[in-house]
């Protein structure tokens, strides 16, 4: 892998709704081969981040570069808006994360169809190819999700708060899977509220309190003093807030 | 005592001998070709009741055509198609660049569509018949009705094929689909599209309102007999054909109204099948059977 380039470049960039700033002049790189965990309070702006570098939400002001022209990006959203009643197969819903090869209309080789059953098989829920999907559990069906993430075979993988309501077994078991990813060379993004998890997994850390609070080594970053002043961030916005006049 | 030639007279006899009954069959068939797979998606989709407004939305445009041209195929099934188009494009404009949603939205639109409608008839102070609008002529389908009926069934399926694959993921993972690719909003429109094309193809024989149910009420039944969509999709489609079948049938021999009476009997299947379904049908949930092992 290209060692210690960067994979994604932001410059300046604020983030938010309504003109209100959630993620406010952030400036910084996340190195190729990365494994980053970004933390910080409610509304502090690390949703709106990853939001922002999937690029489903466009900056308010300054930029997100991606080393390379066509940089692949995989994004498992927090919560992720999934309609657990339509009656389709877990084979199907991780062949979904095809879609960028094959697109529309593309036919599916036996190859594909290996990587599917392979990727079903490395999280674990071998056999549950012709499940459909409203009769999973919760911790199921994330790790069906994270099959869909190796599926897609991407440089960058952005995981939104994955593990909120599950158990610990599938939270070791999938922090394998990102270990054995991160292996493999790409660059990972995960929100994360656990700090345990994060000092144990991940060797870079983004402290996010709007502003960013710190960023670097994960052991520099969890301090007593930065986790003092990212509590101290006010969440709610000011809405008699005055222009923002920091120079960009 | 039933013998052979007594079914023969009741079933079949009835379309052997009058050409209008075939026709009236025919286009029920295409019909429910079409609507079967549509209605599944909009039940799943949670937009049952989209078909309901897109209905009203066409009913004006129809009325217009009528208006301009008379009882003329060509003037009111594009015044329908247009009404219905416009509709679906604001409504989808508005959903996505104002806080509405798409339901309130479509609701406004539908609105608007109809109730200018009115007016527009008004206005010209013809007593217009829109009973034929309104209710259909399952039994009145001319040559050209019934090209065009097949044709609109024709373009669904293929349609449908084209772009079943973003709709279903749509359908699932809307947020994904956005990450992957670009096609989201295409594919809703070109769904919206196909729901008006099958309800304007749907009001020269069974009328705007009454469509609805041969495109709603067997996806509704299906539910209740298969887990996969594919097979909703063609459960969907058996429960048309066989409600177009009965009603037709029965309707002769009552002497009721077709349009409805074929609706009636999709209401039929449909409570059928909430008490005897095979999938959560009432029946089997409240059958005391002993739960398995694991």
């Amino acid at each position: 892998m290209r060692n210690r380039s960067n994979a994604i470049t932001v410059r300046d960039l604020t983030l938010g709704y309504d003109r209100h700033p959630a993620v406010h002049h952030l400036d910084g790189c996340f190195a190729a081969g990365s494994l980053t965990a970004i933390i910080g309070p409610n509304g502090a702006g690390k949703s709106t981040l990853l939001k922002a570098l999937a690029g489903t939400l466009p900056p308010l002001s300054g930029s997100v570069s991606f080393e390379g022209s066509k940089a692949k990006i995989a994004y498992l959203p927090q919560s992720a808006d999934i309609d657990h009643d339509f009656p389709i197969s877990v084979e199907d819903l991780v062949t979904t994360g095809l879609w960028q090869k094959t697109g529309p209309f593309g036919a599916f080789s036996q190859h594909d169809r290996t990587t599917v059953l392979e990727a079903l098989d490395r999280v674990g829920l071998a056999g549950f190819e012709a499940r459909i999907l409203g009769t999973l559990s919760g911790g199921q069906l994330q790790r069906v999700l994270f099959a869909r993430l190796m599926v897609q075979g991407a440089d960058i993988i952005l995981i939104d708060e994955p593990f909120a309501a599950i158990d610990t077994k599938t939270v070791r078991d999938l922090m394998h899977l990102v270990r054995h990813w991160h292996g493999e060379g790409r660059t990972i993004l995960a929100v994360l509220h656990d700090m345990a998890l994060v000092e144990e997994y991940f060797p870079d850390c983004l402290m996010l309190a709007r502003e960013p609070v710190a960023w670097g080594k994960t052991s520099d970053v969890l301090t007593a003093d930065h986790l003092a002043q990212a509590r101290a961030m006010i969440e709610a916005n000011d809405p008699h807030a005055d222009l923002c006049e920091r120079a960009a | 005592m039933t013998t052979p030639s007594d079914l023969y007279d009741l079933v079949i006899g009835p379309f052997a001998e009058f050409a209008f009954m075939r026709r009236g069959l025919v286009g029920v068939l295409a019909l429910s070709l079409g609507a079967g797979p549509i209605g599944v998606f909009l039940m799943l989709r949670r937009m049952s009741l989209v078909g309901d407004a897109m209905a009203h939305a066409i009913l004006p445009g129809a009325a217009l055509g009528y208006l301009v041209a008379g009882l003329s195929l060509g003037f009111m099934t594009a015044g329908g198609l247009i009404a219905g188009f416009v509709v679906a494009l604001l409504a989808g404009l508005v959903t996505r660049v104002t806080v509405l949603k798409e339901d309130a939205a479509l609701a406004s639109f539908y609105l608007i569509s109809l109730a200018g409608g009115v007016v527009l008839v008004s206005l010209r102070g013809s007593n217009v018949d829109l009973l034929h609008v309104l209710f259909g002529s399952v039994l009145a389908l001319d040559d050209p009705t019934l090209l065009l009926l097949a044709t609109s069934a024709s373009i669904n399926l293929v349609v449908l094929a084209v772009l079943f694959r973003p709709l279903v993921l749509e359908c699932v993972d809307p947020l994904f689909l956005r990450t992957v690719g670009k096609s989201g909003s295409v594919t809703h429109l070109g769904f919206l599209a196909l729901v008006v094309l099958n309800l304007v193809a749907g009001f020269h024989a069974l009328g705007t309102l009454l469509s609805v149910g041969l495109m709603m009420l067997p996806a509704f039944a299906a539910r209740f007999w298969s887990a996969t969509l594919e097979g909703m999709m063609a459960v969907a489609t058996l429960v048309g054909i066989m409600s177009g079948c009965l009603g037709i049938i029965l309707s002769y021999h009552l002497g009721t109204p077709t349009g409805p009476t074929i609706i009636l009997c999709a209401g039929a299947i449909y409570l059928v099948s909430i008490l005897i379904g095979r999938r959560n049908g009432l029946l089997i949930r409240f059958l005391p059977r002993a739960h398995l092992s694991a």
